[in-house]
């Protein structure tokens, strides 16, 4: 799983208001290396929670992102590297999420996340 | 995005169809099955493909964050008409089993669709004739979308049409006006509208597959 997706995952929990983010539980990163594509970047940083994204890759280990960004920023090759990096290089193989809520934990094995739910929790 | 991915043969092959992931698309695909979604990372990886796997309930986890934000979604639902009780959280029958008609499963997964399509996004979803098409259209025609067959396959056990969806203003102000008129009409909203499959097929035409 990569850091996009952990931006864009929220616990899903019934009765929980306040789902995201997930916090990460590591146990396995891998890097996997993706080319390089400026348009794909703008276009996903204005979909991007940042604080998220910076924080997630800080627990994955990388600590290169800066605490706030804004768009300007994306004129520096040397950020977009950086926000390349941690967006999509950076798997998480094996761990898990945890609702920031409840405390729930979804497992992550193999790079995929297990966002079902007990019955309970629907 | 590929709803109910199953063996990953969809969304590989969209994958394949639209470029890997240097031509800017980012791909995720969920299904309920835990098997099922390491099927499709094995399709994916044979395939040279990468896209975001999540195990997980049509897009239970994904959808606040995923909000008005897909392009493209496809989806090979659950279609076979079953006893209700065998729709179910577990085991391969959730890859057919659709309840009444067929239309357990797709009935929650449209709603879903309606939430995640971007404004420009386009759904394509595969139907059986039990699972009556023509209803489904005219469903969404009601929230805005413009339909289109725009596939028909038939064989000797099945007969199956792949539905292309897409949100269409005219469609949309035709909706709104159709509630308005049954506001005034009957003094409160009903969910009727008047039966014009002609009007779809109108509308169709304009774009392309």
């Amino acid at each position: 799983m990569r850091l996009l997706t952990h931006n864009m995952l929220s616990s899903n929990i019934k009765g929980v208001t306040n789902g995201f983010p997930l916090r990460i539980e590591v146990e396995k990163v891998v890097e996997k290396e993706v080319d390089f594509n400026v348009d794909f970047l703008r276009n996903m940083f204005a979909k991007i929670e940042w604080k998220a994204l910076a924080e997630a890759s800080r627990t994955m280990g990388y600590s290169e992102l800066p605490d706030d960004a804004e768009s300007s920023m994306l004129d520096s090759d040397e950020f977009l590297r950086k926000f390349h990096h941690a967006l999509l290089e950076l798997h998480l193989e094996e761990g898990a999420l945890v609702c920031p809520e409840t405390g729930r934990k979804f497992p992550v094995n193999k790079g995929i996340p297990n966002m079902l739910l007990h019955e309970d929790e629907v | 995005m590929e709803i109910g991915c199953g063996s990953g043969y969809v969304i590989t092959s969209l994958a394949l169809l639209l470029g890997k992931e240097d031509s800017g698309a980012y791909y995720i695909a969920t299904d309920i099955n835990p098997h099922a979604v390491r099927v499709t990372c094995e399709t994916l990886v044979a395939h040279g493909c990468h896209a975001e796997v999540v195990n997980t309930d049509i897009a239970s986890g994904l959808e606040k964050r995923l909000s008005r934000s897909v392009d493209v979604m496809v989806v090979n639902p659950p279609y076979v008409p079953t006893p209700e009780e065998e729709v179910g959280r577990h085991g391969i029958a959730s890859a057919w089993a659709g309840g009444e008609n067929g239309r357990s499963v797709i009935d929650k997964i449209l709603p879903v669709a309606d939430r995640l399509l971007s404004d420009k996004g386009w759904l394509y979803l595969v139907t059986l004739t039990t699972n009556n098409p023509l209803e489904l259209c005219l469903q969404m025609r009601k929230k805005g979308y413009a339909s289109r067959i725009i596939l028909q396959r038939s064989t000797e056990e099945e007969s199956l049409h792949v539905l292309k969806f897409w949100r269409d203003l005219d469609t949309l102000l035709e909706a709104n006006e159709c509630m308005a008129l049954n506001k005034t009409e009957n003094g409160l909203a009903t969910e009727s509208t008047p039966f014009s499959p002609f009007s779809i097929w109108k509308h169709g035409k304009r774009n392309f597959d």
